[in-house]
């Protein structure tokens, strides 16, 4: 692939797009193709050199937020014609619920990834704190001479702290690994918007 | 390598790389082949969160007919290296202990 071959295929590819990110983007890989053949190489040595295009593209929508990427798909083509204008109001009573349902859908998604990490947490606090009670209540049972209650508390109060802190370096994994897995997600919507 | 911490390491790397003079994309990944490889496609969402975060400002200078750009380093952008050395010297003398325990123990 030359340089015009590279930079049509890339614009090709980033349809969808608003085109200031997609022209700042071209810019910049045409600048590093034309300096590296002033550097001696080839046009399709340089191409090459860029890495692949699908590294290229995650790593331009990972920088293009998601709004903008839905405001630059349903962003109509030109302007308005006076019926459309007339449908768009007498029709609003069904898309801007359908619009509304949408969006809160986004949100609650957010909600959720939230929502479980911190449960997760809430979790692991509730069996620390529950292990400190029992091993305060073993305590008090002590004072009232009851030995065997004593030492059933008090092993289970430790043995509910140490639980806790165990759970504690797996949630951290866990967590680690639902937002990890939310950014893929991410990165695949934000793909469908620049799919035909 | 830890990616977050990549992705911190590889942004002051190339505010070191335009720090004493105003460099260009293709020339700040010469600059750092010879300590760490990395490629357009890494270098260009680096620079523009730069440029967002106000590290550095980017000029258009005419090159051989055409047009290249350059960046060049802001206040926040030398402080951001500053912040960094200061913070690794802590790291540092972490690392010097961990050594010197794994010495002791051969």
């Amino acid at each position: 692939m030359n340089k015009s071959e590279f930079l049509a295929a890339l614009r090709e590819r980033l349809n969808g797009v608003p085109e200031e990110d997609i022209n700042k983007s071209l810019d910049f890989y045409g600048e590093m193709i034309d300096d590296r053949v002033e550097d001696g190489m080839s046009e399709e040595e340089a191409v090459g050199a860029l890495g692949s295009m699908e590294e290229i593209i995650n790593q331009i929508l990972s920088e293009v937020s998601l709004p903008k990427l839905v405001k630059e798909k349903v962003k109509p083509k030109q302007a308005l014609k006076a019926w459309e204008v007339v449908l768009l109001v007498l029709g609003a009573p069904v898309w801007v619920p359908i619009i509304l349902a949408l969006c809160s859908v986004v949100l609650s998604c957010y909600l959720v990834v939230w929502v479980m990490i911190i449960s997760l947490y809430a979790l692991d606090l509730s069996v620390a704190f529950s292990g400190l009670a029992m091993v305060a209540t073993a305590f008090a049972s002590l004072v009232q001479g009851q030995f065997a209650v004593f030492g059933m508390m008090f092993g289970c109060g430790l043995m509910a702290v140490g639980l806790s802190i165990l759970l504690f370096f797996g949630f951290n994994l866990v967590t680690k690994g639902i937002l990890w897995l939310s950014k893929k997600i991410l990165i695949g919507i934000k793909g469908l918007f620049i799919k035909k | 390598m830890d990616i977050q911490l990549k992705r911190g390491l590889l942004d002051v790397c190339v505010l070191a790389a335009i720090k004493n003079e105003d460099s260009y994309g293709y020339q700040i990944i010469k600059d750092m082949k010879p300590y760490v490889e990395i490629s357009e496609s890494t270098l260009y969402p680096i620079l523009r969160r730069l440029e967002k975060a106000e590290m550095l400002t980017v000029r258009s200078a005419e090159h051989n007919g055409r047009l290249r750009k350059y960046y060049h380093i802001e206040e926040a952008g030398l402080k951001r290296i500053e912040d960094f050395k200061e913070e690794w010297k802590e790291i540092m003398s972490i690392y010097s202990f961990v050594a010197r325990e794994e010495h002791n123990n051969e």
